[in-house]
């Protein structure tokens, strides 16, 4: 391995990079000055903690750390999730639909790819694990929370054409035919765009890193076409699950669209 | 002569409405009006079911239990006082790309082919009109038919619902602030006084 080392000092140069641009935001008024720098206060802050909680996980690979940081990890996920919803389920589903979609999808795809594809011994092997399963949780969560605030969305904008539908006799999944349609588009689009242009328009992050960390380019690109694929699944099958139970949530035994569930 | 039994609702409640109840009968037309915000819209959505409701209604002796919703809103139909529409074209909304009655409210076989986004809200609503009655419903919820539509065609809604009430015993729930409306179409008057209350008066 012919890793360079950076330190503190050549991280500090980065992060003037990201100072003069919040000072330039700011007098152009554009009000992200304060919220793009305690995002990277959190980038630096969360990232150096993983470090330090990846470091002691590494040491010992035990089975019930692994699955601990997991559920830490589905539970964040989760929170982002809801967080990022403009009109969301009101009560224990506006948590529950996002987390236990991500929960069914990326663990089940991590699973998968731990055990019969990659085959790492132990198949816990946190190296293995906790990589895999961040990248796959992390897409999905994008794709489940763009999913949700679409059709939560869409619902709320167009609750009279959803009525109107209804009131010709549609049944609720034709009703919602269309708006279906565009939330599971919405929530799919970052990583079919992320496919058809993932070397070409992009190097994709964890193949640049491979190769950084010295790795012949060759075995990165497997790597990087695997996590794709994974990815894809794991967003996919996510966001369709998480649109499922939204739409049914949005309907109750009489087919009636009840927008006041949304909080 | 109106003949027995056609929709029958006992004690409709909801959390804004009622208890109400109101027997509608085969080839009647019942006219229902009121003060605005009495309820009028709110009766005809717990009606046809889009809103929570509790209540016994049966469509000629079979309860509304035992309807699948969809197929319910299709035989006790609402036709709101702003219909929605969805697709491009007129003719996407109508079943089978069809529509028989078009000439009775003074449209030519053209107007399938036409942009929504072009029609007046006049247009809008006697469309609309025919796009519900396509579905052959037993019973029309009116809110308001004619709120956009100059005489002649308001004279021309009203006798299209009236013949087909009659045509095929169905029955109607009309919606109106027109007194002299409601004297044309109606056989019966009913007032909502309020959500709760609702009056029988002479027509």
């Amino acid at each position: 391995m012919d890793t360079i080392n950076i330190g503190a000092l050549d991280l500090g140069m980065a992060a003037a990079l990201v100072v003069a641009l919040a000072l330039l935001t700011v007098r152009m008024e554009a009000g992200l000055g304060r919220s793009l720098l305690v995002s990277a206060l959190r980038t630096t802050v969360q990232l150096l903690l993983v470090g330090l909680v990846l470091k002691a996980v590494f040491s010992h690979a035990d089975p019930w750390w692994v699955t601990g940081i997991a559920l830490v990890m589905l539970l964040l996920a989760g929170r982002e999730v809801t967080a990022r919803q403009t009109r969301r389920f009101g009560g224990a589903w506006g948590y529950g639909i996002g987390t236990f979609t991500m929960f069914l999808s990326s663990f089940t795809v991590t699973l998968l790819a731990l055990l019969v594809i990659i085959g790492p011994q132990p198949w816990y092997d946190p190296r293995y694990a906790i990589p895999l399963l961040g990248m796959i949780l992390g897409n999905t969560m994008t794709g489940v929370a763009l999913a949700l605030e679409g059709l939560t969305r869409l619902a709320f904008q167009q609750r009279e054409v959803i009525e109107a539908r209804l009131m010709l006799g549609q049944d609720q999944r034709t009703a919602m035919g269309d708006i279906r349609r565009q939330s599971v588009h919405g929530g799919l689009v970052p990583i079919i765009n992320a496919m058809a242009a993932a070397g070409i328009v992009s190097l994709p992050g964890m193949m640049t890193g491979q190769i950084l960390a010295g790795n012949p380019p060759m075995e990165a690109v497997k790597y990087q076409i695997l996590i794709m694929f994974l990815i894809a699944a794991g967003t996919g099958f996510g966001t369709l699950g998480a649109v499922w139970l939204g739409c049914r949530r949005l309907f109750d035994e009489r087919e009636r669209l009840r927008l006041d569930r949304l909080a | 002569m109106p003949r027995a039994g056609l929709l029958r609702i006992e004690a409709l409640h909801s959390v804004l409405l009622g208890p109400l109840s109101l027997d509608l009968e085969r080839g009647e037309i019942i006219a229902l009006y009121g003060p605005s915000g009495a309820g009028k819209s709110l009766l005809l959505r717990a009606i046809t079911d889009l809103d929570p409701n509790k209540g016994r209604i049966a469509l000629e002796g079979v309860a509304r239990e035992r309807y699948t919703p969809a197929r319910w809103r299709a035989r006790v139909a609402l036709l709101p006082a702003e219909p929605r529409w969805w697709a491009d074209t007129v003719g996407e909304h109508f079943p089978a790309r069809a529509c028989h009655r078009l000439e009775q409210l003074g449209f030519g076989p053209e107007v399938l082919g036409w942009k929504v986004a072009r029609l007046s809200s006049g247009e809008r609503q006697r469309l609309a009109l025919l796009r519900m009655l396509e579905n052959g419903p037993r019973v029309l919820l009116l809110d308001e038919p004619t709120a956009n539509l100059d005489p002649r065609n308001t004279q021309r809604v009203e006798a299209l619902v009236r013949s087909y009430v009659l045509e095929t015993d169905a029955g109607a729930l009309w919606v109106t602030h027109d007194q002299d409306q409601a004297r044309r179409v109606a056989e019966r008057m009913l007032r909502l006084a309020d959500a709760r209350r609702m009056i029988e008066e002479g027509a």
